[in-house]
């Protein structure tokens, strides 16, 4: 595939797999895109020597300049118990500890309304070792009480980090309660105001929190969500999530999609590393084509499975249905927006019945693996509801699926809810005691996937 | 020999209007079927495999082909393995006879058409014709060349919907329907061979491949080559197996011949070193971005067939199911088969385990048993040598073309009466034969007038 990347961004290469033929009157072609981005996010989280540019990229050596805003939950639960509290101090100072020097940064005491704790002001401070030891010195301070409003916490991340002329702007939230003292419209707003704005990960800890919120922080803002359970994992976890952050080297990349006149987009989903549907979240990029957020990358790889619907043609037609790219913004108003790499859809029809029917080995895989985050999710939501017939198929076909597939994970995370009797066929039993912290697991990371084996 | 296209003042074709000349059976520029009932400006013929009827003598009933005898002296020293009339079918370049119905063979001498040795050509034989064309529908390739002709003038315009312009990976940026590739359709015409190729009515792209050029022997005289290839379309990048072999081979004879090397051991070497590009071509990554595990299981792998002209002697060689025939200039001896295919069919004939009818009934008829290519089970290059009497022309081409005209006196109905000279006009012809009845694969022929040297052995060319 044809590679466009300049020397100060990462090298993005685009694959497509697919089985490009179809027979008469064929019409859905589906494709996996895989995109690696490669030279990028080198660093890989070890604080640099030499502090970052302040304000703008430097090609070169010099790693991207970024903005992250910690934001802690301070409400009163935080104190049942009060390791809880010490924990997530804890984890907080060691996601600091993880910033790379130059990394303008912010904490954020997040109760029913939000507080910049540090460096405060509405300002972001700059690190280095003597604003390090500052920060922890605030969040000693820290005590817990009152309630929780997420959307205020994210509101004014957003104020501090739109001031600051960075190339990375993320956000670290963590809650251990449910969003109780706004009202969910509040919170979704909030979420639709931050879109596009900076990345964010959010990570429930202990199980007082609700799944479905957090994951939606986390899938609006394109960052990662997790539980920790046990708040003594929660440092481990910070830094693994800082590092993360500070590996990223370029933000607000899309995928975007052109399509020819007459073919209908069914679909555009990742499905690696986690399973997200992105059809919703098009937005227009010039005639048939339209860009699909994908946030910030560092030294990653990620597959898209693309689903369009072509016109009908004749035997031995062939046709683009689809030319995906990996766009980057313009950054200023007159430049062109910077296409790092594509790849392209084709449909091919032929009366050769055994090309028309052979199904790619990496749409069938992807197809499992969306399949089964569907019905550990409808699954679950049956079990909730006392639909227990219900949630006993869909778990079964879940472990059946993550059995077929490999995914290990899933499949540990599975058992601890159902009793497998036949992985091969899906013969479970719903386990009559499960804990709290097991089903918020098994929810929370349902849509991981695992990649084909090759 | 050089075609002066002479502009007769006879109305235009019906399909593309270009000036027809007396005699035409066929348009020279598009195909068109001019014994049918004129059609609409547009409209593709529907006329399939209408044959006209020879003008001349031609449907004698089968008598031998009769062929004199080769002389003993040859240009060069090598002994000329040549053929009586009744030895047809020739020799491999081994000496060996060749597998036919008619010559007892040991089964020792045929592989056995395991699984793993047979190859499909042939993604073909759905429904004909039952599409439902795209709305957008793309061109005839008929008249392929006459759209292309009307959009010259604008740059680049698609060929399906005649607005959008056509990006660099050569889609329409309106439709992304793709647009014609140079290799769609290729002509090439010599002082002394002519050859066609057509991407077909129900392929996307042109799999097969051909080279035709001319040389001199040692003492001077002409030698004329022609080389078909056609990809094995289930295996991997086909069309770059058909290519390189057709130019290894090419290449090879080119360099063997003027060298004095005897035609028919060119012709063997030539499909050595044909098979050895193609076997360098697995080793090859494929082209980037193409990730098409279906088609990624099988190295590349052709056909090839091959005629030389030199000396006198008309010399064929082969490995897969594209043929050769030999039709008579003056349509007054029988028209001949001069290969005889690696497929499963061929073999179960020359087996006796089946007889002709049954053998090409079976599904796995077309399967071919022998192949270019590095997963080939054992290269064994046919060559055939003969000495014709009176002038013919030969007639090199894939199964594209004679799927259409399967047996040497169809095929022979096939050729137009004026073949002889001019053969590119006659090639086209073949090609649009093939095209009106279904274009179901890439269609390649390549034509060789065939004159007898010496004065006084009926030199003249058949007048039809
Ligand atoms: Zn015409
Ligand atoms: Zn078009």
């Amino acid at each position: 595939m044809a590679n466009f990347s300049k020397s100060n961004v990462p090298r993005f290469s685009v694959d497509v797999y697919q089985n490009a033929y179809l027979p008469e009157g064929g019409r859905e072609v589906n494709a996996i895109v895989t995109v690696t981005s490669t030279g990028g996010g080198t660093t890989g989280g070890v604080p640099l020597a030499d502090a970052a540019p302040v304000s703008t990229r430097t090609p070169g050596r010099a790693g991207p300049s970024a903005a992250v805003v910690l934001m802690v939950d301070c409400s009163g639960s935080m104190d049942y118990p009060p390791t809880k509290m010490r924990n997530a101090r804890d984890a907080t100072a060691a996601a600091i500890d993880t910033l790379r020097d130059g990394t303008q940064f912010a904490v954020v005491a997040g109760t029913h309304v939000a507080e910049d704790v540090y460096p405060g002001d509405g300002r972001l401070a700059t690190a280095d070792a003597s604003t390090r030891a500052r920060a922890k010195e605030a969040l000693r301070r820290l005590s817990a009480g009152g309630g929780t409003a997420i959307g205020t916490w994210l509101r004014l991340a957003d104020r501090l980090l739109g001031a600051a002329e960075v190339d990375i702007r993320h956000g670290i939230l963590l809650t251990d309660g449910r969003n109780e003292h706004e009202a969910p419209e509040d919170l979704r707003a909030a979420l639709e105001s931050c879109a596009g704005r900076f990345t964010c990960d959010a990570r429930g800890v202990g199980t007082d929190w609700e799944v479905k919120e957090v994951t939606a922080i986390a899938s609006a803002l394109l960052g990662t969500a997790d539980i920790v359970a046990d708040p003594t994992g929660l440092a481990a976890d910070f830094t693994r999530m800082m590092e993360n952050a500070m590996g990223k080297e370029v933000a607000d990349v899309a995928l975007r999609l052109w399509t020819p006149v007459g073919v209908e987009i069914v679909f555009v989903k990742q499905v690696a590393p986690t399973v997200a549907d992105l059809t919703g979240r098009r937005t227009g990029a010039g005639p048939r084509a339209g860009d699909y957020p994908t946030g910030s990358w560092g030294d990653e790889s990620r597959d898209y499975h693309v689903c369009v619907r072509v016109p009908e043609a004749g035997i031995g037609q062939e046709m683009l249905a689809a030319r995906v790219s990996l766009i980057l913004p313009a950054t200023s108003g007159d430049a062109a927006p910077q296409t790092l790499s594509q790849g392209l859809v084709r449909a091919v029809w032929t009366d050769d019945m055994v090309a028309s029917t052979s199904i790619n080995p990496q749409v069938a895989h992807y197809t499992g693996q969306a399949e089964l985050a569907q019905v550990i999710q409808q699954g679950l939501d049956a079990r909730k509801s006392g639909d227990f017939d219900g949630a006993t198929a869909k778990l079964g076909r879940a472990v059946q699926l993550a059995s077929a597939s490999g995914n290990a994970d899933t499949a540990k995370l599975l058992s601890k809810v159902v009793d497998v009797v036949d992985a091969a066929t899906g013969t479970v039993r719903l386990k009559a005691r499960v804990a709290d912290a097991d089903e918020m697991t098994l929810e929370t990371r349902s849509t991981k996937t695992v990649r084909v084996k090759k | 020999m050089s075609q002066i296209h002479e502009q007769a003042s006879l109305p235009g074709c019906p399909g593309c209007e270009e000036p027809l000349e007396s005699g035409d059976l066929f348009c020279g520029a598009c195909g068109y079927d001019l014994s049918a009932v004129p059609a609409p400006p547009g409209d593709r013929p529907t006329v399939a495999i209408t044959v006209p009827a020879p003008s001349a003598a031609g449907r004698a009933p089968a008598a031998p082909v009769e062929w004199p005898s080769a002389s003993e002296t040859d240009s060069s020293d090598l002994p000329a393995p040549t053929h009586r009339p009744a030895d047809l079918p020739g020799t491999d370049s081994g000496g060996r006879p060749l597998p036919t119905a008619d010559q007892a063979q040991g089964p020792a001498a045929v592989r056995p058409a395991a699984p793993d040795a047979v190859r499909s050509d042939r993604p073909d034989d759905g429904p004909e014709g039952a599409s439902g064309d795209f709305e957008l529908a793309a061109p005839d390739p008929r008249t392929a060349e006459h759209a292309a002709a009307a959009g010259a003038t604008g740059g680049k315009v698609c060929v399906a919907c005649r607005s959008g312009r056509v990006d660099t990976d050569g889609y329409c940026e309106n439709c992304g329907h793709a647009q014609p590739r140079e290799r769609d359709h290729l002509e090439r015409e010599l002082d002394s061979v002519a050859a066609v190729s057509d991407r077909g009515l129900r392929h996307h792209r042109n799999e097969d491949a051909f080279a035709v050029s001319s040389t001199a022997l040692p003492d001077g005289s002409p030698a004329v080559v022609a080389i078909v290839c056609d990809g094995v379309s289930s295996a991997t990048r086909p069309d770059e197996a058909s290519a390189a072999a057709a130019t290894a081979a090419n290449e090879a004879l080119l360099e063997s011949l003027p060298r004095g090397t005897h035609p028919q051991q060119a012709m063997h070497e030539a499909i050595l070193a044909a098979s050895e590009a193609v076997n360098a071509l697995a080793q090859e990554p494929g082209r980037a971005g193409e990730q098409d595990p279906h088609r990624h299981q099988n190295a590349p792998a052709c056909t090839l067939v091959g005629a030389v002209m030199a000396g006198g002697l008309l010399v064929v060689g082969w490995v897969g199911d594209s043929r050769v025939y030999w039709v008579p200039a003056d349509r007054t001896g029988p028209p001949a088969r001069l290969t005889e295919d690696d497929s499963w069919a061929a073999q179960m004939v020359a087996t006796g385990l089946m007889n002709e009818a049954e053998a090409y009934a079976d599904e796995r008829a077309h399967a071919i048993t022998g192949w270019l290519g590095a997963d080939a089970y054992e290269l064994e290059p046919h060559t055939a040598s003969f000495k014709p009497d009176r002038p013919g022309l030969v007639v090199v081409c894939t199964d594209g073309l004679w799927n259409y005209a399967e047996a040497a006196t169809e095929m022979a109905a096939a050729v137009p009466s004026d073949a002889y000279e001019r053969p590119l006009h006659g090639a086209q012809v073949l090609v649009g034969h093939a095209l009106d009845g279904g274009g179901h694969d890439n269609v390649t022929v390549a034509l060789l007038p065939f004159a007898v040297p010496s004065p006084g052995a009926g030199s003249a060319c058949g007048t039809t």
